[in-house]
């Protein structure tokens, strides 16, 4: 009997490990460690972020689900990497540390024949002073929909606001990106607009100044340089679009921005031009850089080989061309394709875990020096696809042998699908259903937009937040292994 | 005043932008029209979604 291991428990690793427990069978054993005990179905908290879901409608503990699929299941974070054993053993073991409340702060050596790293990210709040608490979690001066409880915990801070309003105290509401390196801009989109709808709702739209900050050098960019769309005879930029739908709703912008010091109340940025400014606020929701969880990796002697198994971000080194150069120089194909670790084969990386060759966005950076822009998404349906042929491929391996065919999954040749929330109601809700194909541009295929303009659509409307309702309920359908659960896609 | 021209006043920002007339933003939440638009824009995502996979 062989052990896989899956480090993580989000879209990416959960979409793995059942999988692989549901191909590998008992024959093998597939053991999941992750810090929480409970599965979130993260872009619904936009709607707990405005109190229009409570947490547990977007939560459900994980150990039930777990034991209903034979996987093993510890509740715990991994702290470092053993890829070729110690001095006593030759088996590669990961070392974790346990977080649930009968075993906190235990820490245990398991043993595995394949690991795959699905950790996800590090919410990198302390990466903008005034942003974090300065002990890495999330600070007291802005709120966060990155976490159902962040959510929860905005939606109260929402209420307040809107109290203020109903006595008659404006509020300025700023929301978007809280460093120059972000990523996840489409989940602080969706929520500035739900709390437009929101505030339109409460009758208190007029009372509110709102106003977007955001890393991106235009708006529509999502960390993915944009989109082309055909629209009415046209093929025409998100830019266009997104610009449209922030005037709609009389939302203001300010873009190509890095959030360098947050305070009580105000941000003080430095823009693309190399101007610094502030903003002030009486609300802000900005959404924290992403970095790896910090994850140690160890030689046999006890040397200290993170540097050759993970990234300088923290995100795992997989079959990606990491000496791409110049933006020139970028490629489709410098993207990965097996998430399989270069130096250990039996080493996979799922979702945010893996570290991108280069980002997508066209790199910026002020004449001070500082970097100005978004780093590529790995979320949602990628992360799932991936997890899947990450779970194919060493399902092979274990059944068939070292030599079995990897499956493949690049994200220069997948297409996505993604709704964007702008406003929750059954008959008043809109969202932006968007398809893209393909996520990463291919410039030598289609040399001027990147992509396949037949398959990259997007429109807002009633529709879109309809598919936005259903998808919420089939993915937590789908996580929760109930019957026919395999059917639904990634 | 029309809704759009309320918007294209605001600021240069928004005046160098396209905002929706009031038909355009009716049809948005139009039952029937939107109704149409989900089985066409589950058409087009289930072709994207076997592409991929």
């Amino acid at each position: 009997m062989a052990r896989l291991i899956v480090l993580g428990g989000g879209v990416a690793g959960h979409t793995t490990a059942t999988f692989a427990a549901k191909w590998l069978g008992s024959q093998h054993e597939v053991v999941v460690v992750t810090p929480n005990a409970k599965w979130n179905w993260i872009p619904s908290n936009i709607w707990v972020g405005v109190g229009q879901m409570t947490k547990e409608e977007v939560t459900f503990d994980l150990a039930s689900v777990y034991a209903k699929a034979g996987i093993t299941y510890k509740q715990a974070k991994a702290v470092s990497l053993n890829p070729e054993g110690n001095e006593s053993s030759d088996k590669p073991f990961v070392t974790i540390e346990y977080t649930s409340k009968s075993k906190s702060g235990e820490s245990e050596n398991i043993e595995y024949d394949y690991i795959v790293n699905a950790t996800g990210p590090k919410l990198n709040f302390d990466a903008t002073p005034g942003l974090g608490n300065g002990q890495g979690a999330m600070g007291t001066n802005t709120v966060s929909v990155c976490t159902a409880d962040h959510a929860v915990h905005a939606s109260h801070k929402l209420q307040e606001s809107i109290e203020k309003m109903k006595a008659g105290e404006r509020q300025k509401f700023l929301i978007g990106t809280g460093h120059g390196m972000c990523t996840c801009q489409g989940a602080a989109f969706e929520y500035i607009f739900n709390i437009e709808h929101e505030l339109k709702k409460a009758g208190v739209r007029d009372m509110a100044d709102i106003k977007w900050i955001s890393n991106e050098s235009f708006l529509g960019d999502f960390g993915m340089g944009g989109l082309h769309m055909k629209v009415g005879g046209y093929v025409v930029s998100s830019k266009l679009f997104a610009e449209s739908l922030f005037a709609e709703r009389n939302v203001d912008w300010l873009i190509g921005a890095h959030t360098s010091k947050v305070e009580e109340g105000k941000v003080e940025y430095e823009l693309l031009d190399g101007s610094k400014g502030e903003e002030e606020f009486d609300f802000a929701m900005l959404i924290p850089p992403f970095a790896g969880v910090g994850l140690k990796a160890y030689a046999k002697d006890g040397e200290d080989i993170t540097a050759t198994v993970f990234a300088p971000n923290g995100f795992m080194k997989v079959d990606a061309n990491y000496a791409a150069g110049a933006y020139e120089n970028w490629k489709a194909s410098d993207w990965p394709r097996t998430y399989q670790n270069p130096t250990y084969k039996n080493m996979f990386a799922a979702g945010i875990a893996f570290a991108p060759p280069h980002i997508i966005s066209k790199p910026m950076s002020s004449p001070n020096g500082t970097p100005i822009n978004p780093t590529p998404p790995r979320t949602g349906m990628p992360s799932g696809i991936i997890g899947k042929a990450v779970a194919h491929s060493v399902c092979d391996l274990m059944t068939k042998g070292e030599n079995a065919h990897l499956h493949e999954a690049s994200m220069a040749e997948m297409g996505a699908a993604c709704v964007a929330s702008a406003g929750k109601g059954l008959t008043t809700g809109t969202a932006a259903a968007m398809t893209v194909y393909p996520v990463v541009p291919d410039f030598e295929k289609y040399p001027g937009t990147g992509r396949d303009t037949d398959y990259t659509f997007g429109e807002i409307g009633l529709a879109g937040h309809w598919i936005k309702h259903i998808l919420h309920h089939l993915f937590l359908y789908k996580a929760k292994l109930n019957p026919g659960w395999t059917l639904i896609p990634e | 005043m029309k809704h759009e021209e309320k918007n294209f006043e605001k600021s240069d920002q928004f005046n160098l932008t396209m905002i929706p007339g009031s038909f355009a933003r009716k049809m948005r939440t139009c039952v029937i029209w939107q109704f149409i638009r989900f089985v066409a824009i589950n058409i087009k995502m289930i072709i994207v979604v076997s592409k991929s996979h």
